[in-house]
């Protein structure tokens, strides 16, 4: 094993999360299908909101509101991801 | 493919969520029996790249977008039950946090993107793989194939629980996901067998650890 390769990669992740404010903004398959067929108004809001829509909230800009929801959101999912694989893991080494 | 609270009726939100919570207790009871120190740093690593990437959404014909699912790219690299752990925290994390995706449709988005997807994609990697033999070609092809079919196979079963719900019938919603989603899954094809390449290319090694 080379040291800390996983390092190098999570910060490959956080420069891929860096380019959300290119992502298109057209509506995904679901929605489009949702849309043409007639039942996209059957969609509810969520009862609560905390980074609704990978905007965090209250940074006027849009593209930095979206960068710094993508860096939240990739560091909270390696650090989630990497804890459960560690807790989960048998002690049988392999 | 996220789906939101609304679409789907109480007994299809049951039935999925049922479904899902036993496909994630299995995956816990197999992982805790396989997963070792050395898959540790690639769950969280493939965990933060699937969020990163479906992110990226890329436009694909007629004013709609699409993005990766991840979960074929994760069961190649992991096997499908570790997978199925992997898309289930993504999913999760997106609909508490960044509302992508009900909270009581929760159970079918796990279904569709995490289960479905992670299998579909996997034995269709195998069965190229197998048939093809294990050279870096093949397992590019099979990485494209099975990136496919687990974005269509995942539409399918998306369309299948909406048509389930009523909110449309069958023959309308069916060919329309399956259609827009065989697009889609081009792009998740391309995206997974880049990584693949890369991952060849850099740290063969991991392709060879034990599958879960």
């Amino acid at each position: 094993m080379k040291k800390k390769w996983w390092l190098v990669a999570f910060l490959v992740c956080l420069a891929v999360a860096s380019f959300s404010p290119l992502a298109s903004s057209s509506p995904d398959g679901l929605e489009r299908v949702a849309e043409d067929k007639g039942f996209i108004d059957l969609g509810q809001e969520s009862p609560f909101q905390i980074i609704a829509d990978y905007v965090f909230p209250g940074i006027e800009n849009e593209a930095l509101a979206t960068i710094v929801a993508g860096l939240i959101g990739t560091t909270v999912l390696f650090g989630v991801a990497y804890g459960i694989a560690w807790l989960v893991k048998t002690k049988a080494s392999g | 493919m996220h789906i939101p609270d609304g679409f789907l009726n109480v007994a299809t939100v049951a039935t999925t969520c049922a479904v899902s919570a036993g496909g994630v207790g299995n995956a816990v009871r197999i992982a805790n029996r396989k997963l070792g120190e050395k898959h540790v740093p690639l769950m969280g690593v493939l965990a933060a790249f699937i969020f990163a990437a479906q992110m990226l959404n890329f436009p694909i014909a007629g004013g709609t977008s699409g993005h990766v699912i991840g979960a074929a790219l994760a069961a190649i690299l992991l096997g499908p039950w570790a997978s199925v752990l992997i898309m289930s925290c993504v999913l999760i994390a997106q609909s508490l946090i960044f509302q992508d995706g009900g909270l009581l449709a929760l159970g079918a988005n796990i279904f569709n993107m995490g289960i479905v997807a992670s299998f579909s994609g996997y034995y269709l990697y195998r069965l190229v793989v197998s048939i093809m033999g294990e050279s870096r070609r093949s397992q590019l092809i099979g990485g494209f194939v099975g990136a496919w079919g687990s974005v269509f196979l995942a539409s399918v079963a998306c369309a299948l629980e909406l048509a389930l719900s009523g909110v449309s019938p069958l023959a309308v919603v069916l060919p329309a996901m399956a259609g827009v989603h065989a697009l889609i899954g081009i792009g998740e094809g391309l995206i997974t067998g880049g990584v693949l390449s890369l991952v060849l290319a850099t740290r063969a090694d991991l392709l060879k650890l034990r599958k879960i």
